[in-house]
C-alpha cells in the first residue's frame, strides 16, 4: 500500500474550455476543480473516453502539462494528446464545452533536489509536456535548468518556444534533422551535462529513450529521474496492468505498479532488461517471481 | 492487456509476491483497518491450494477472513495444464483439500469458469466436495492480435475476457445453475454473481437470474466508485419495483417464464 493511494483523489466532470493543434498534437484545457490545486509536476490524470455509454471502458492517462489553480473558471488542467487509437482520437476530436471525466492528480511527482544544483530536463515527443512546470519549480529553487527536446520530426516536438522561456538553455534534436541537431537526445546529453555541471537528469518519453538517458546520466555521474509510460488500464492502482520490475533501496527487485509507485522512478532502479521484447517480463530474481509463474 | 469492445483482455496473471507475504502483511493491514476479507486463493496443483489455505489459516490476522474464494480457473500442472474448473474431478479434489484445511465456520466459494460444456456438472462436483457457495463467472478465454506487429497483443498469447461484453454469459451461467438448484438436481447454495456489471440494472439481471451477492471488476477501472454506485443503484431499483427484501428478488426471473415456452 503506498501512502499516496490512501488520500482521496478527486474524480470530476471536467469541462473542456480550450482545444488547439500544436504540431502533431492536441493541447486541451479542462476546468477540473480540485485537481489543479493538488497537482505537482510529474503527476498525471486518467481520463474516461467516449462518454457515459462508451464501449471503451479503460482510462487513458496523460501527464499534466500545466495547471492554473485559480483561473477565471476555477482550477484548470492542461494535457497534450497525441491521437493514436480510439480513445485519444476521441479526445482530439472533442469541441469546447464537452465534459470528460477526470481522475487526478495521480502518481508520484518528480522529486526536487534540496540544493540549487543544475538539472537537465529531457523530453521525447509529447514527453516534454510535464517538463515546463517542473522547470519553473526548479528555477524557483535556484537551479540552473537546461532542456533537451527530441522527436522523430519537427512536428512531433512539443514546446520548443515555451522551452526558451522556461529554461536557461535549450537543445533540440530530430531524427531527420528537420529541426535542431540531427540525432537523438542521448547524443547531445553528455555534452549538456558536462557544460552545465548537472547533477540531476529528468526524463519523460519512450522507454528506450529513458533507458539511454539513464545510462548517459550514470556515465556522467548524474542521477536520472524518469517518468515511465507503461500501459495502464485504470491509473489508480487496482488492475495490475502497469506492473514493472523496479529495484528497491534494499537491492531487491519487486514488481511495482507504475501508476501509484511511479510514474517517476530513479532511472538506475528500473530493470530495463525486462522490456527488451516489448512485452514486460517478470525477471527471475524479482520478489515473488515463483508465485507469479504458471498463472 | 488489450481493450476490447465493452471489455478487456488481460493476461496479467496473479501478480503478487505470494501467500506468505499476503498473510503477514496485507491481511494484517486489512484487519487493522477493520476490513472483512473474502480471500481468493489459487495454486498450480490441488495440494498447492491446500497449502495456500493453510498459510492463511495460520495468519495472525485470519479472524479478518470471512470466507475463501477458490479460484479454480488455473491450469493444473499435474493434468497437462487442463484448467481445474474445466474438469469435475480436479475441481472437486481442490475443494475437498481446501475444505479440510479450514474451520467449518469459514465458508468456501468455488469460482467457476464459463468455458465449459456443462457448468451445472462442475457446480455439482464443487458443492458435493464441500463448497458452501459458488462465484460465477471468471473471465472467458479470448485472444487479440496486434495488427501492426501481427503478433498476439498480450504476453500470455491468450487472456481472460471481462467487462460488460461478457455479462450475458454471466447471466446465462447463473441462470443454468440456479435452475438446477430449483429443480433439485444439485443442492441449493448461494451464488455470488460477477461478470460485466457496470450499473445497478446490470446487477439486477444477475440477481434475478439467481445471484445473492454481486462483485464488480472491470467496471471499476472505468469508474472507481462503481462498486458503491452499483450497490446504491441496485437498492433503488429494488425499491422502485416494490421488493421489501433483497432476497425476494434473488432468482425471481425463474418464476416469470413465458408459460407457452
Ligand atoms: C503516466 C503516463 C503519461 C502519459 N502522458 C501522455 C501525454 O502527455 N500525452 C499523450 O499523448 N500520451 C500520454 N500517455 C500515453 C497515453 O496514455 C496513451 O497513448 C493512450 O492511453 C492510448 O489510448 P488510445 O485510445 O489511443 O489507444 P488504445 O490502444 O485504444 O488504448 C487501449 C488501452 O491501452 C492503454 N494504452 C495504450 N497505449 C498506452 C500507452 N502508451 N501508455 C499507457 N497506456 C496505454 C490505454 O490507456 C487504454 O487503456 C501517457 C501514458 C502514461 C502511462
Ligand atoms: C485485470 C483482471 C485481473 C483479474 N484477476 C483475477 C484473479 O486473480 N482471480 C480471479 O479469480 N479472477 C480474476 N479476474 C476475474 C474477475 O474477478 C471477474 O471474474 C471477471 O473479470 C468478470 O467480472 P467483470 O466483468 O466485472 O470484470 C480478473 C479480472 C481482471 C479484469
Ligand atoms: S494502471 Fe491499473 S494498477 Fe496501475
Amino acid at each position: 500500500m503506498s501512502e499516496t493511494s490512501q488520500e482521496r483523489t478527486p474524480q470530476v466532470a471536467g469541462e473542456l474550455i480550450a482545444t488547439r493543434r500544436v504540431g502533431a498534437y492536441h493541447h486541451l484545457t479542462f476546468v477540473a476543480p480540485g485537481v489543479a490545486e493538488l497537482a505537482k509536476p510529474g503527476q498525471f490524470v486518467a481520463l474516461a473516453v467516449g462518454g457515459d455509454t462508451s464501449a471503451n471502458l479503460l482510462r487513458r492517462c496523460f501527464s499534466i502539462h500545466k495547471v492554473s489553480p485559480s483561473g477565471t473558471y476555477g482550477g484548470t488542467v492542461d494535457v497534450v494528446v497525441a491521437a493514436r487509437g480510439p480513445g485519444t482520437r476521441w479526445l482530439a476530436g472533442l469541441g469546447a464545452h464537452h465534459e470528460v471525466n477526470i481522475i487526478g492528480p495521480l502518481g508520484r511527482p518528480f522529486p526536487l533536489p534540496k540544493e540549487p544544483v543544475a538539472c537537465v530536463l529531457v523530453g521525447g515527443g509529447y514527453g516534454s509536456a510535464p517538463l515546463f512546470w517542473l522547470a519553473a519549480a526548479l528555477r524557483e529553487r535556484g537551479c540552473h535548468v537546461e532542456m533537451i527536446l527530441g522527436a522523430a520530426t519537427e512536428d512531433r516536438l512539443f514546446g520548443v518556444i515555451e522551452a526558451r522561456r522556461a529554461a536557461d538553455g535549450v537543445t533540440v534534436t530530430t531524427d531527420d534533422g528537420s529541426m535542431g541537431v540531427k540525432g537523438w537526445v542521448s547524443d547531445v546529453l553528455p555534452e549538456v551535462i558536462r557544460r552545465s555541471h548537472a547533477e540531476v537528469v529528468y526524463g519523460c518519453g519512450p522507454m528506450a529513450m529513458l533507458r539511454s538517458i539513464t545510462e548517459v546520466a550514470a556515465a556522467e555521474g548524474a542521477v536520472a529521474q524518469v517518468a515511465v509510460e507503461e500501459s495502464m488500464a485504470c491509473g489508480i492502482g487496482v488492475c495490475m496492468t502497469c506492473v514493472m520490475p523496479v529495484v528497491g533501496a534494499d537491492g531487491q527487485t519487486r514488481m511495482v505498479r507504475s501508476c501509484v509507485d511511479g510514474p517517476v522512478f530513479r532511472g538506475d532502479r528500473v530493470r530495463w532488461d525486462a522490456f527488451e521484447s516489448g512485452w514486460g517480463r517478470v525477471p527471475d530474481d524479482a520478489y515473488g517471481a515463483a508465485a507469479m509463474r504458471g498463472h | 492487456m488489450a481493450e476490447t469492445p465493452s471489455g478487456m483482455l488481460n493476461s496479467i496473471g496473479l501478480q503478487g509476491p505470494g501467500v506468505n507475504d499476503f498473510a503477514q502483511n496485507d491481511l494484517v493491514w486489512l484487519k487493522s483497518v477493520g476490513a472483512r476479507v473474502l480471500a481468493s486463493i489459487a495454486g498450480n496443483t490441488a495440494g498447492e491450494y491446500a497449502d495456500v489455505a493453510a498459510v492463511l489459516r495460520a495468519s495472525p490476522a485470519f479472524d479478518a477472513v470471512v470466507g475463501i474464494e477458490v479460484n479454480i480457473s488455473c491450469p493444473n500442472v499435474a493434468n497437462r495444464g487442463l484448467v481445474f474448473a474445466c474438469d469435475p474431478l480436479s475441481a472437486a479434489k481442490v475443494i475437498a483439500l481446501v475444505r479440510e484445511k479450514l474451520p467449518r465456520d469459514i465458508p468456501i466459494f468455488a469460482k467457476l469458469s464459463p468455458d465449459v460444456t456443462d457448468i451445472v456438472e462442475i457446480a455439482r462436483a464443487c458443492v458435493n466436495a464441500g463448497a458452501d457457495g459458488l462465484t460465477m463467472i471468471n473471465t472467458l478465454l479470448g485472444m487479440v492480435i496486434d495488427t501492426d506487429l501481427l503478433r498476439p497483443q498480450v504476453a500470455g498469447v491468450t487472456g481472460g475476457l471481462s467487462g460488460p461484453a461478457i455479462r450475458p454469459v454471466a447471466v446465462r451461467a447463473i441462470w443454468q445453475v440456479r435452475a438446477a438448484m430449483l429443480e433439485g438436481r444439485i443442492p441449493t447454495v448461494p451464488i455470488i454473481g460477477v461478470g460485466g456489471v457496470r450499473t445497478g440494472d446490470d446487477a439486477l439481471q444477475l440477481v434475478a437470474a439467481g445471484a445473492s451477492a454481486i462483485q464488480v471488476g472491470t467496471a471499476t477501472f472505468n469508474d472507481p466508485s462503481a462498486p458503491i454506485r452499483v450497490n446504491a443503484e441496485l437498492a433503488a431499483a429494488l425499491q422502485d419495483k416494490g421488493f421489501a427484501r433483497f432476497s425476494d428478488a434473488v432468482g425471481i426471473a425463474h418464476t416469470r417464464l413465458d408459460p407457452r415456452r
